[in-house]
């Protein structure tokens, strides 16, 4: 009960701050001579924002930069040296390996099974479209840390001769197998796979509302002339449809190829990095709280920024030309 | 109200993708809902049916795993560890003999102080940035002021900046003050990881409407402020609720921000207490499945209850670093 009163004051406090500030840096300016009311009243109404953006990631940004070229606990200048060290590290180069077959696979088959489901529910009626539609998309609300609780329960292995309570083991027993720890067997990256499946669950729902939206707009007519020209609905899909979506499906893989750049959780819940799952972003966290080296950390941090940054400019590149259309 | 023409979100490419279509799609949606004549595709009879069970595989695979979690956690423990959860469904005397103990015991464990704190880390970490974001999106939308477009550029900028840069740096400034540790802390983070979103999809929004009502209130001797509260926030609602959605979600699952700036003990949210008992009793199936499901509850009642707009919120946010 405290707890709660607790929390209710928190969150009166917070919000009660906020407005208050609002209302007294507008008040304050206000009382200015009009021309400066008008010069200074666009800051105060960007202000907290911009503080905010400038406080919470421009400055640590810098930061981390300027960090990735100092030492452990950041006391001493060691210019690149933490990026030579990460370079001769097998654990970062096998998390790296992890990391680029997480960003092939996770995009690729979301985007695969958000079309095929996208596809098939513009054929059915709108009822049995809604519904399967919402199943789909249902994962999406649930955490990356509950989803590996579900995914584990499902890969959960008993010994041979007892009740396998986990799915998987269920169905290979049932199929004549033995019981496999299945997220300890890192032959081919079987474990990593079977992780990647946790995130191609999360975020198929995601790439199928943006492309069954994108289905939708596409022209009917385009359709009609295929079908008239003779083309069967596979022809029509490949060549008509999939040309027409094909920003859309760009867009959407590079949304999830971004979000597997940084996905942690998914291997810090169920495996910890170990067996040969890890990935780039659990290396940081790693780094940062099991070996306290501060500067490599940073300057994996870094390495994420520099691969972020081609789609950084495409985004200003886009905004720019849709700003001066 | 009623009058005034909402004009729909749109902006660069993943909303053009993502917003824009998707109002189409639900009018359209809607229209077929009450018996519209939108064409629907698809050819013979027979490969209607393959459609059909085709879609119902689908979304019996994607059901599975939640629906097996679901009713182990109500199973008693030693139920759990001695039968796969499907055979509730060969001996339907089971279902006599499910219960909400385990709920109990872990809401016992730390989950439902947990719970609590969740809700006070997320309803601040939400309404806070929407507030903030929509008076920088409303200057940023209709006042001229010199540093404008290249402040704005930033903002698009960030979109996709990894969060992890802001770790570091921040866990020593948070140090200096005694902040980690404390809902402020987290707070502050979420502010600012979220705003540069909030801005864009905000500012986009405000940036559509008809300028004949901004200087309509300007005409009548409205100053900015009350611009601001008076028409543009009860026009942006939908965007509001957007976003609002979106960085609750986000921030009732995130795990990351919390770890770093919150970790464990009094002060918990429900992402750690699972992680945890993942951790320390990741055999106890019958703590972990309630477990999950409590930290799920949240987000699922928000999904089912605000679908469309948690849709535009999600597909919006999908830019996000």
């Amino acid at each position: 009960m405290l707890k709660l009163i607790n929390g209710l004051l928190a969150i009166l406090g917070g919000l009660g701050g906020v407005m208050v500030l609002f209302w007294a840096l507008n008040a304050a300016v206000e009382r200015l001579p009009d021309v400066w009311e008008e010069r200074l009243k666009p800051y105060v109404f960007i202000g907290p924002a911009m503080l905010a953006v400038a406080v919470f990631l421009v400055y640590p940004g810098i930061r981390t930069i300027v960090l990735s070229l100092f030492s452990a606990n950041s006391a001493e200048f060691v210019g690149f040296q933490n990026y030579a060290e990460l370079a001769r590290d097998p654990d970062l180069r096998a998390a790296i390996i992890n990391n680029l077959l997480w960003i092939l696979f996770v995009p690729t088959v979301a985007v695969a099974l958000g079309l095929l489901v996208a596809v098939l529910a513009d054929r059915v009626s709108p009822r049995m479209e809604k519904f399967s539609k919402s199943i789909i998309f249902l994962p999406m609300a649930i955490s990356m840390v509950g989803a590996s609780t579900i995914w584990k329960f499902i890969y959960e292995w008993r010994p041979e001769g007892t009740a396998q309570i986990g799915l998987l083991n269920a169905i290979w027993t049932a199929l004549g197998g033995e019981p496999q720890t299945w997220l300890q067997i890192s032959t081919f990256r079987l474990n990593s796979f079977l992780l990647m499946i946790i995130l191609v669950w999360l975020q198929a729902g995601f790439a199928m509302v943006l492309l069954s939206a994108a289905i939708k707009g596409v022209p009917e007519e385009t359709l009609e002339a295929a079908r008239i020209d003779g083309a069967n609905e596979v022809q029509i899909f490949w060549r008509v449809i999939v040309p027409q979506i094909a920003s859309t499906i760009v867009v959407v893989l590079t949304t999830i190829i971004i979000l597997v750049l940084k996905v942690f959780d998914i291997v810090y819940v169920t495996t910890g990095g170990n067996f040969n799952t890890d990935v780039v972003a659990n290396r940081f966290i790693t780094e940062l709280f099991n070996f306290r080296q501060f500067g490599r950390a940073a300057a994996i941090v870094v390495a994420l920024i520099i691969a972020t940054i081609p789609v950084m400019i495409y985004n200003i590149r886009t905004f720019r030309a849709g700003e001066s259309r | 109200m009623s009058t005034t023409p909402t004009p729909p979100v749109s902006g660069t490419p993943g909303e053009e993708a993502g917003l824009g279509t998707l109002d189409r799609d639900d009018a359209r949606a809607v229209e077929a809902g009450a018996g519209g004549t939108r064409p629907r595709r698809g050819g013979r009879e027979g490969s209607k049916v393959f459609v059909r069970a085709a879609l119902l595989v689908v979304c019996l695979v994607w059901t599975i795993p939640t629906i097996g979690l679901l009713i182990s956690s109500f199973r008693e423990r030693d139920a759990i560890t001695s039968s796969g959860w499907w055979t509730v469904f060969a001996n339907p005397l089971e279902f006599t003999r499910l219960t909400f103990e385990n709920y109990g015991e872990v809401l016992e464990a730390g989950m439902g102080a947990a719970f609590i704190n969740s809700l006070a880390v997320t309803i601040p970490a939400t309404i806070i940035p929407v507030l903030m974001a929509a008076f920088a999106a409303y200057a940023f939308a209709w006042m001229r002021f010199p540093g404008r477009e290249v402040l704005f550029t930033l903002v698009v900028a960030l979109l996709v900046i990894p969060l992890q840069v802001a770790f570091i740096p921040l866990l020593r400034l948070f140090g200096q003050f005694g902040l980690n540790g404390t809902f402020l802390a987290v707070w502050l983070a979420h502010t600012g990881f979220g705003m540069p979103l909030a801005v864009y999809l905000l500012r986009n929004y405000m940036s559509s409407m008809p300028r004949e009502v901004i200087e309509s209130a300007k005409v009548d001797g409205a100053s900015h402020y009350q611009t601001f509260w008076r028409l543009m926030i009860p026009l942006s609602v939908p965007a509001l609720a957007a976003f609002a959605i979106f960085q609750f979600l986000w921030v009732w699952n995130d795990l990351l921000v919390a770890l770093i700036f919150l970790g464990g003990g009094d002060n918990e949210v429900v992402t750690i207490a699972l992680q945890q008992l993942v951790g320390a009793r990741g055999q106890d199936w019958y703590i972990l499945t309630a477990g999950a499901f409590i930290t799920m509850i949240v987000p699922l009642l928000v999904f089912f209850g605000l679908q469309r707009y948690f849709v535009r919120g999600l597909t919006a946010g999908s830019v996000k670093g």
